[in-house]
């Protein structure tokens, strides 16, 4: 029996009818339709009616002005340069990240629009000119009173640099370009089969003599289990 | 206010569709009853792509995973939350009760840790050990066959271990552990802590023929597109119409009360369609609650009529009463020697491959129950947040914390993986003084009055925090690690989680064999009222340092096959 024509004849909402609740379209049609629709949206991450929504509503306001924007982009590039490998966090999107982040958390606002006055105000008096223009030097100097936040008593000006921080990093390695550059591994189908050899030569550990037949053979794991009245799985 | 009524007579209507509702959908159904299934939250099926939130990267979302709109960030697959919008719940003298619900076709089960243990003789008759709460009226004889029967349908991985107070299973063959799980091993024996492998329900070897196999993807919170983990709608509810069962399933209805004839028997149940807010009526000859121990006391407390002025079964005045949660506390450390390591895909199954199920003597402890040990760490996929303080561990060895430029990204690199961190879950005891009960003065938008909480911690519970946050250090420091913060004073209840956020929330409807202490009997029937069933961890009469899940598959059979002999014997 096909289970999703199934559920199509009995998933009810009222019970006076004509208000069936669509869960999900069943039969071949109506999946090729899910698949092409999913395949044509960008924002697809399984969301709600009500999340996209948000979502589309968030990126329909704009937080930061030009300038800001382009603070932004001198900013992030400053906190994770390009090296040989690899992009800055600008080169990687993350200006337009920490855009969206700032609607989407309302608290980050003022903070990061007063910080961003800050530089601006700290540029144009020891330097006559707004951050973004000054020379790297220059950047870096102002960058230096705010990057090592004290540890009992962090200023407001460490407090946004912090912050700062904290989004671009967490922007870049969750970017295509920065887990590539961390090197993570995984979200993938595969299977595991535990430590590699070296790793665990590396680190002196090793799997306990007695724990062997407690794990999963996974050359049979497409073998139906099967036990013994006692318990043992025998397959 | 008219209501819409159906013809149709059920045979027995089902609320809720979490892990005891999916039970009893499955085993009524294929007794060949005529069940109805009324879910308060959407329809929602792990294979179904426009769901999907399992293998996408953080990328793919503009907030890269924050959980700004999901609580355990917005690829967990839980639809709901501390809070739900226009559905509010109160608190009285000073409480903080957290009340974690998922709105959607399975529930919590979507993304639970699946952790899957068998309470003990002992959990279950705790009472007659240490005279504190009260023994439940069934021992571990009456659950065994049903937790067999629950382990060869849904699947669940361990190892015969021969402990007394862990009782073996069924079990599929468990997955190495990990290196962080290998570094807490030893940690964990130097102070005497026994660790053995982990006990969930993951699929490592075929159970089905309608299931796929774990992908050790580790994402087993965003629900399993193989049906490789047990949610009650892939396990239970789908194969029960797969198999021909005669289900309706009736999605976003929110039940608001069940109904009474004169006799005071269940007629049916009111709800709410929330796609037209208007009132539904359903006839059923039998009510089986599965809403989640304080939805299903709101119900019914909510269902008052002449016979039953205190609410639905309420003569004992117990409903929302013995309200209690898991304890729970945490801490993390950072291991020296895990640093820089070398990159591999270790996802593994979602959770823990190894834990430390309660290992000491409480007659030599100043607190009375257990806790168990779960652990986590590992390389994983980063999401907002990760390289938040991307080098404070750097004032463990020694460095500056802060700064800017590439350094960030070395920073970050060698530090990914080499932390690691416990819970601990423990036991409470359960208080008649802690309960939900209805605020009289806050309806939610539907018009349903809500949920008031009343609970508070004793020192039985704080004590238990900080003996886990004494055993943590231990065992981070037994692995050469630095333990990540100071451990949290009495001010602070010892790092004790607030009561709720454990979401292990039991008792409020509770078993017994006395109808004036108890709402249900040992079939989890309601002693006043023949024909309503509870089968979701209202009737537990204590929650054991055990996480609920399994005992509530096991009692929901049990109770479930009650039901079709009743019926079969024309008893109710």
């Amino acid at each position: 029996m096909d289970r999703r024509k199934s559920i199509k004849s009995i998933i009810l909402g009222g019970v006076a009818g004509g208000l069936a609740i669509n869960g999900c379209k069943p039969g071949t049609d109506g999946d090729t339709g899910v698949l092409e629709e999913v395949a044509i949206d960008e924002n697809h991450f399984g969301r709600t009616p009500e999340e996209k929504e948000q979502i589309a509503k968030l990126n329909a306001e704009q937080f930061f002005n030009e300038h800001q924007m382009s603070t932004l982009h001198v900013l992030c590039a400053l906190i994770l340069p390009a090296n040989e490998k690899y992009g800055s966090a600008t080169d990687a999107g993350v200006p337009d990240f920490i855009e969206f982040m700032a609607k989407d958390i309302p608290a980050y606002q003022t903070q990061l629009k007063g910080g961003l006055m800050w530089l601006d105000h700290t540029s144009n008096k020891e330097y006559n000119v707004e951050f973004k223009s000054a020379t790297v030097a220059q950047q870096k100097v102002i960058l230096d009173g705010i990057a090592f936040p004290d540890k009992e008593k962090p200023t407001y000006e460490q407090n946004f640099f912090s912050l700062m921080r904290n989004l671009t990093v967490t922007g870049y390695f969750t970017s295509k370009m920065g887990i590539e550059d961390l090197g993570y591994k995984g979200n993938t189908p595969n299977v595991w089969n535990g430590v590699p050899q070296d790793v665990l030569d590396k680190h002196g550990k090793s799997y306990p003599k007695d724990w062997e037949s407690k794990f999963v053979d996974q050359s049979k794991r497409n073998i139906m289990a099967e036990w013994d009245d006692d318990m043992n799985l025998i397959t | 206010m008219q209501i819409i009524e159906s013809s149709t007579m059920y045979d027995v209507i089902i609320v809720g569709s979490g892990a005891g509702g999916g039970m009893a959908t499955k085993v009524l159904s294929e007794a060949g009853l005529k069940v109805a299934v009324v879910e308060a939250g959407p329809f929602f099926d792990p294979k179904d792509p426009k769901q999907q939130t399992q293998f996408k990267w953080p990328y793919e979302s503009p907030r890269r995973g924050a959980s700004t709109v999901r609580d355990f960030g917005e690829f967990d697959m839980a639809l709901g939350g501390w809070n739900i919008e226009g559905e509010p719940y109160t608190q009285k003298n000073g409480s903080k009760f957290a009340w974690f619900r998922s709105r959607m076709l399975g529930g919590r089960t979507n993304h639970w840790g699946r952790i899957s243990l068998r309470f003990s003789e002992r959990d279950f008759k705790h009472r007659s050990l240490d005279g504190l709460g009260e023994d439940w009226p069934i021992g571990y004889s009456d659950v065994k066959p049903y937790y067999d029967r629950v382990d060869k349908l849904i699947g669940v991985f361990g190892s015969k271990e021969g402990l007394e107070n862990e009782p073996d299973g069924f079990f599929l063959p468990a997955p190495k552990p990990r290196l962080h799980e290998l570094y807490y091993m030893d940690g964990a024996k130097k102070s005497g802590v026994p660790v053995i492998p982990s006990r969930m329900s993951m699929v490592t070897k075929k159970v089905n023929k309608d299931r796929g196999i774990c992908v050790y993807c580790g994402q087993c919170g965003r629900s399993c597109q193989y049906y490789a983990d047990f949610s009650s709608g892939s396990c239970l509810i789908f194969p029960a119409q797969a198999n021909g069962g005669q289900i309706d399933l009736f999605v976003n209805s929110m039940v608001r009360e069940v109904t009474t004839n004169d006799e005071g028997k269940a007629t049916g149940v009111l709800y709410i369609n929330k796609e037209d807010r208007k009132e539904y009526r359903l006839k059923g000859k039998v009510v089986v609650m599965a809403a989640s121990a304080c939805s299903s006391a709101r119900i019914l407390l909510n269902s008052k009529s002449k016979q039953h002025p205190g609410g639905l079964g309420n003569s004992s005045g117990l409903i929302g009463k013995y309200l209690h949660d898991s304890t729970g506390a945490s801490r993390g450390g950072f291991i020296p020697a895990m640093m820089d390591r070398k990159i591999y895909n270790e996802d593994g199954v979602g959770g823990m491959h190894v834990y430390s199920p309660w290992w000491l003597d409480n007659k030599k402890l100043d607190f009375p129950r257990g806790y168990h040990i779960e652990v986590w760490g590992g390389l994983g996929m980063p999401n907002y947040g990760f390289g938040f303080n991307p080098n404070s561990i750097n004032e463990m060895i020694g460095e500056d914390v802060g700064g800017y430029g590439d350094g960030l990204r070395d920073d970050v690199k060698r530090y990914y993986g080499s932390t690691l961190g416990f819970g601990g879950r423990g036991e409470s005891i359960a208080l008649e003084s802690n309960y939900c009960e209805i605020d009289p003065t806050q309806v939610d938008e539907f018009g349903i009055p809500v949920l008031r909480f009343n609970y508070q911690w004793t020192d039985h519970e704080r004590y238990q925090a900080k003996h886990m946050h004494e055993t943590f250090e231990e065992i981070i420091h037994n692995m050469g690690g630095t333990v990540f913060g100071d451990a949290p004073g009495k001010d602070q209840d010892y790092g004790l989680n607030k009561p709720g956020e454990i979401i292990h929330e039991v008792g409020t409807t509770r078993m017994g064999n006395d109808p004036k202490r108890s709402v249900v009997n040992k079939f989890e029937q309601m002693h006043d009222v023949e024909n309503v069933f509870i089968v979701d961890a209202g009737p537990f009469v204590s929650q054991a340092d055990k996480n609920p899940t399994w005992t509530i598959l096991a009692l929901a059979w049990r109770t479930s096959d009650y039901i079709v002999e009743q019926l079969k014997q024309q008893n109710i």
